[in-house]
C-alpha cells in the first residue's frame, strides 16, 4: 500500500495532489450548499473545451525549447483576425467556423516564422521578451481594429469605422461545436461533445506529430540543444517550427474560444489568454523544459473547474457583498502565482 | 620559525568513491625551496593539492587520511580559509579576479586597509573608507617584486591573459604572512616571454624564503627552477629526486614508465598498404581549453590509431573540430573526397560517427529513455526506425526497442530497463549508450573521445573489447582518444601524439616509455640537444 502511495505521489508531485485535493473538497461541498450541481458541471465542462486547444499551444513551444509561449497572444489576433474575415465575409454557421480557421491559420504560420526568427536571437530571454511582445503586437492591433474598413453592419462599430470591442456569434456559429452531437445526460446536465471532439482531435494530431520524425528532432532540439547540434538537427529551425505550431493553434484555439463563449473579444482581451493557458498547463504537471499531453488534459481539466466551482461555493460561504469575488480572484491568481513559480523549474 | 620542514604531508591517502587517487604520499618540503610536482594526467597532484588547500570537492568525497603538519606543528586544514591562515596561497590555472575591479583591488580583495569616517564611526568598521593611497602601495610594491611594469589602477579587465597571472601571484605576494606558495600549471596560458618571467618570480620568491610547490609538465621549466623533483604516477609516489641528479630523459621515463607488459600490447599490424581513408591537412580547432593549431595526419582504413597527449594539448579538440562541434578550419578528406567542416550533419551522413567525452551535454539527452538515446542519432542521420506512412512518419517503437533491448545486452548495461531515463544510470553505463548510439548509426569511421572516462576496471575491459571487435569484424576504422597511454597501448596500431595542438610524432604501442614520456612534454627537442651536448 505504501509503495503505491509513494508511486502516485512521485508521478503527481505533492503540490498537484493539493490542488486535487482542493478540487475534491469542492465538489463534495457543492450538493452541501444547496448549489444547482448540474448547472454547474455543465459549465466546466464547457470552459475545459474552450480552453483546451489554447492550453495545447503551449506544448509545441514548451518541447521545441522556447518555453512558455508568452506570446500566444500573437496566434489569439491571428484567430480573431480570421475570425473578423469570415463574418465580413457574410459566413455563417459550419462555414463561418471553417471560413474562421481557414483565414487564419496562414497568417497565423507566417506570424509564428518571423517571430520565431526574433526568437532565436534572444535565446534565454524568451520568455521576458515574449510578454512584452504580446503587449505590443495586442496595442498595434487595436490601431488596427479601429482603423479596419469593414462594411457588415453586425461586426461593425454603429459610428462607423472599425470592429467593435465585443462580436457576438449568435445566429452565425454560437456553440456550434458545442451543440454538435451534445448528449443530455439530464435537462441541466448537457455534454458538449462536439467540442471535446475538436479537443480531442487536436490533441490526437500534435500527439502523432510529438511521434513523427520532425517531432522528435523538436523534442530533441528542446532537450538538449547542444547534442542536437551535433547530431545534425538545426535547433533555430525547430525553434522556429515550435513557435509556428504554437501560434498556429493558439489562432485555432481562440475561435473555438469564441464559438463557444458567444462572443469574439477584441482589443485588449487577447493578453488574457496566455497567463490562463501557461497555469494550466503548469498545473497539470508541466514544466517549462517539458510537458506532455496528459498535463495539457489535467491541467485544463483541474484549472477550469476550479475556477468554474469556486465562485459560487464563496458566494454560500461569504454572501456579503464582494467578498467572494475577491476571494475568486485571489484563488485564481493564487494558482496563476504558483504555477508562475513552479516556471522557473527546469526538466 | 627555525623549522627543518615548512610543510610536511605524511602518508596520504585519498579514495574517489572506490577508486583510489592517492596511495600514501610522502613530501617534506623546506622553507625557500623550489620542488616540482610531475606527472601525467590522473597522478594525483591536483588531488593532492586540493587536500593541501582545504577544497570543498576532498571533503564532500570522503575526506582523506594521513596528515599534515605546517611548521612543525600539526595542521587542519578543512577550507581555504585555513590555508591562507597558515600561510599558504595557490596560484590557479583559471584565474579568480574580478574583471570590473582595478588591479589594486583585487590584489587588496577581503583584505583591504580601512580609515575611519564619519559613517564607521556612527554604524560600525563595516562602513569604513578605503585608503587607497596605502593599498596602492602595497600593491605598487607587489608588483614590482614581480618585474611587472603596469599602474595598479588598471582595471583588470583589459589586460592581456598573461598579466592577468602575475595580478594572481601579486595578489598571494602581497599577503603578509606568505609561507609557502603553490602554482598550479601556471605556464599553460603564457608565452615563452611571460613564462621565463614567471620562472625567475619563482626563484626570487623562493630566495626570500617562501617554499614554491610548482605543477608542470613542461620538463624543459621544471629542470631549470625546481630544487628537488617529485614524479607521481597513478596515485604513487615513485620518486623525488634532486635536481642535479636527473635529467629530463630519466624524468620522462619516470613520468610515464610501468615497463612493458607483453600481454598488454596491441599485436603488431601494418597498415601500410591500406589506402588512405581520412586525410587531415593543417587543422586548427578554435576549443577553449584544448584548441588545435595546425594538425594533420593521414589515417589508413581499418586501423585503430589513438590520439594521446596530455591534457590541454589539443588531442580532444581533433575529433571535436572535425565533427563539427567547435569551429575548425583546414583541409580534410574522407575517401578522397573533401569532407565539409562545421557541419555535423554532412560528416555523419557520411557514415562517420562520435562518442564525445562529454558525456551529459553532447553524448546524452539526460531526461530521455535509454532506448531514444540510442535511437536518435541513427534516426536523424539515417532515417531508421521510422514508419512510412505516405508522407508521414511515425516512430517505430518497436525497432527501437529491439534495438535498445540488444544494445543492451551487448554491453551489458546496467538498468531497470530499456525506458529508464539515462539520467538515473551510472556515469560507466551512460558512457555504454553513448557508444551504442554511435553503433547504432553503423559508421565507418568512429571517432571515440575518452571510451572509458568513469567507468570501473572490469566495465573498462567491456568497452574496449567491444571497440576491437567492432574493428576486426565490421572492418571499422577507429580514432580514439584518450589521456590513458595504458589503454591506447593496449588496441592501437598507432598512437600520435598531440603537443601543444600540433601532431608531435606518431609512436607504435611498443615504443619505448622515453619517447612517449619525452613526446608528451614537448622535451624531445630539448633531449635531442642535450644528447647532442652529450656526444661533443
Amino acid at each position: 500500500m505504501n509503495k503505491r502511495m509513494k508511486k502516485i505521489v512521485n508521478t503527481f508531485g505533492v503540490p498537484r495532489l493539493i490542488i486535487m485535493g482542493y478540487l475534491l473538497v469542492l465538489l463534495i461541498a457543492m450538493p452541501f450548499m444547496g448549489l444547482q450541481m448540474e448547472m454547474l458541471y455543465t459549465q466546466a465542462f464547457g470552459r475545459i473545451g474552450m480552453y483546451g486547444v489554447l492550453v495545447l499551444a503551449m506544448l509545441p513551444a514548451i518541447e521545441s525549447g522556447i518555453k512558455m509561449n508568452m506570446a500566444l497572444p500573437l496566434g489569439v489576433l491571428c484567430g480573431l483576425f480570421g475570425g473578423a474575415m469570415s463574418l465580413e465575409a457574410g459566413l455563417d454557421g459550419w462555414g463561418g467556423f471553417a471560413g474562421a480557421i481557414a483565414i487564419s491559420i496562414p497568417i497565423a504560420v507566417v506570424v509564428g516564422i518571423l517571430y520565431g526568427i526574433i526568437l532565436n536571437k534572444i535565446k534565454g530571454s524568451e520568455m521576458m521578451i515574449a510578454t512584452y511582445s504580446g503587449y505590443t503586437a495586442v496595442a498595434v492591433m487595436c490601431i488596427v481594429w479601429m482603423a479596419l474598413p469593414v462594411r457588415n453592419a453586425e461586426i461593425r462599430w454603429p459610428q462607423g469605422n472599425g470592429v467593435r470591442s465585443i462580436v457576438t456569434l449568435t445566429g452565425k456559429y454560437e456553440k456550434i461545436l458545442d451543440h454538435f452531437l451534445e448528449i443530455s445526460i439530464t435537462d441541466e446536465l448537457i455534454f458538449p461533445t462536439g467540442l471535446f471532439l475538436f479537443f480531442g482531435g487536436a490533441c490526437l494530431l500534435v500527439w502523432l506529430f510529438m511521434r513523427s520524425r520532425t517531432g522528435i528532432l523538436m523534442k530533441t532540439a528542446g532537450s538538449n540543444p547542444v547534442l542536437a547540434e551535433a547530431t545534425g538537427i538545426s535547433v533555430n529551425k525547430m525553434r522556429i517550427l515550435g513557435m509556428t505550431i504554437s501560434t498556429v493553434l493558439g489562432a485555432v484555439g481562440i475561435i473555438v474560444y469564441a464559438q463557444s463563449y458567444g462572443f469574439f473579444q477584441y482589443y485588449m482581451a487577447p493578453l488574457n489568454m496566455a497567463f490562463i493557458a501557461v497555469a494550466a498547463i503548469l498545473i497539470g504537471g508541466a514544466t517549462v523544459g517539458k510537458a506532455t499531453i496528459f498535463n495539457v488534459v489535467l491541467g485544463t481539466i483541474l484549472y477550469q473547474s476550479i475556477m468554474t466551482f469556486t465562485l459560487p461555493i464563496a458566494n454560500v460561504i461569504m454572501p456579503e457583498g464582494n467578498l467572494s469575488e475577491i476571494v475568486r480572484i485571489i484563488i485564481q491568481n493564487g494558482i496563476i502565482l504558483y504555477a508562475l513559480t513552479k516556471a522557473g523549474e527546469h526538466r | 620559525m627555525g623549522e627543518k620542514y615548512v610543510l610536511q604531508m605524511i602518508d596520504i591517502k585519498k579514495e574517489y568513491y572506490g577508486n583510489k587517487v592517492l596511495k600514501g604520499i610522502n613530501l617534506n618540503l623546506k622553507p625557500g625551496e623550489i620542488m616540482t610536482l610531475v606527472g601525467e594526467n590522473g597522478a594525483g597532484k591536483s588531488t593532492l593539492m586540493n587536500i593541501l588547500f582545504g577544497m570543498e570537492q576532498i571533503r564532500n568525497t570522503g575526506g582523506f587520511s594521513g596528515k599534515i603538519l605546517f611548521d612543525g606543528k600539526e595542521a587542519s586544514i578543512s577550507a581555504p580559509e585555513d590555508a591562507i591562515r597558515l600561510g599558504i596561497g595557490m596560484v590557479h590555472q583559471e584565474f579568480m579576479l574580478l574583471p570590473g575591479f582595478t588591479i589594486t583591488e583585487n590584489i587588496k580583495l577581503n583584505r583591504e586597509i580601512l580609515k575611519p569616517g564619519i559613517l564607521s564611526r556612527i554604524f560600525g568598521k563595516r562602513l569604513s573608507r578605503l585608503d587607497r593611497e596605502t593599498m596602492g602601495q602595497d600593491a605598487r610594491r607587489s608588483l614590482d617584486k614581480i618585474g611587472l611594469n603596469i599602474r595598479e589602477d588598471e582595471p583588470v579587465s583589459g589586460l592581456p591573459v598573461g598579466y592577468m597571472q602575475f595580478v594572481e601571484i601579486a595578489r598571494e605576494l602581497d599577503k603578509s604572512n606568505m609561507k609557502l606558495i603553490v602554482f598550479d600549471e601556471p605556464t599553460a596560458v603564457l608565452t615563452e616571454v611571460e613564462s621565463q618571467r614567471l620562472l625567475d618570480t619563482m626563484k626570487k620568491i623562493a630566495s626570500e624564503g617562501v617554499a614554491v610547490i610548482f605543477i608542470s609538465h613542461k620538463l624543459d621549466e621544471v629542470m631549470e627552477v625546481s630544487d628537488t623533483i617529485m614524479i607521481l604516477r597513478d596515485g604513487e609516489h615513485i620518486k623525488t629526486v634532486n635536481k642535479e641528479d636527473t635529467d629530463v630523459i630519466a624524468l620522462a621515463e619516470l613520468m610515464v614508465g610501468r615497463g612493458i607488459d607483453a600481454g598488454s600490447i596491441a599485436p603488431k599490424r601494418n597498415f601500410d598498404d591500406s589506402d588512405i581513408i581520412l586525410s587531415i591537412g593543417h587543422l586548427s580547432v578554435d576549443m577553449p581549453g584544448e584548441a588545435v593549431k595546425d594538425f594533420s595526419l593521414n589515417v589508413r582504413r581499418g586501423e585503430i590509431i589513438g590520439l594521446g597527449g596530455l591534457a590541454g594539448q589539443g588531442k580532444i579538440g581533433v575529433s571535436n573540430g572535425i565533427l563539427g562541434i567547435y569551429p575548425a578550419e583546414g583541409t580534410v578528406s574522407f575517401h578522397g573526397s573533401p569532407l565539409p567542416l562545421n557541419s555535423p550533419l554532412q560528416v555523419l551522413k557520411k557514415s562517420v560517427a562520435f562518442v564525445s567525452e562529454d558525456r551529459k551535454n553532447v553524448g546524452l539527452i539526460l531526461n530521455e529513455s535509454i532506448e531514444q538515446n540510442i535511437a536518435v542519432g541513427a534516426l536523424r542521420v539515417k532515417g531508421r526506425f521510422l514508419k512510412k506512412y505516405g508522407p508521414f512518419t511515425q516512430v517505430d517503437t518497436k525497432a527501437r526497442r529491439e534495438n535498445a533491448h540488444r544494445m543492451i545486452k551487448d554491453f551489458q548495461i546496467k538498468c531497470v530497463s530499456e525506458r529508464q531515463h539515462v539520467a538515473d544510470l551510472s556515469g560507466g553505463n551512460q558512457q555504454k549508450v553513448c557508444l551504442a548510439k554511435a553503433l547504432t548509426m553503423e559508421p565507418e569511421l568512429l571517432f571515440v573521445s575518452e571510451p572509458t572516462r568513469g567507468i570501473d576496471i572490469g566495465a573498462k575491459q567491456v568497452v574496449l573489447d567491444h571497440l576491437v571487435q567492432l574493428n576486426r569484424e565490421k572492418g571499422v576504422t577507429i580514432i580514439m582518444t584518450s589521456s590513458e597511454l595504458k589503454e591506447l597501448r593496449s588496441v592501437c596500431d598507432r598512437i600520435a601524439i598531440v603537443t601543444d595542438g600540433k601532431l608531435e610524432t606518431i609512436l607504435t604501442p611498443y615504443a619505448g616509455d622515453v619517447e612517449f614520456g619525452l613526446a608528451m612534454s614537448g622535451a624531445r627537442k630539448l633531449a635531442e640537444t642535450q644528447d647532442e651536448e652529450m656526444k661533443k
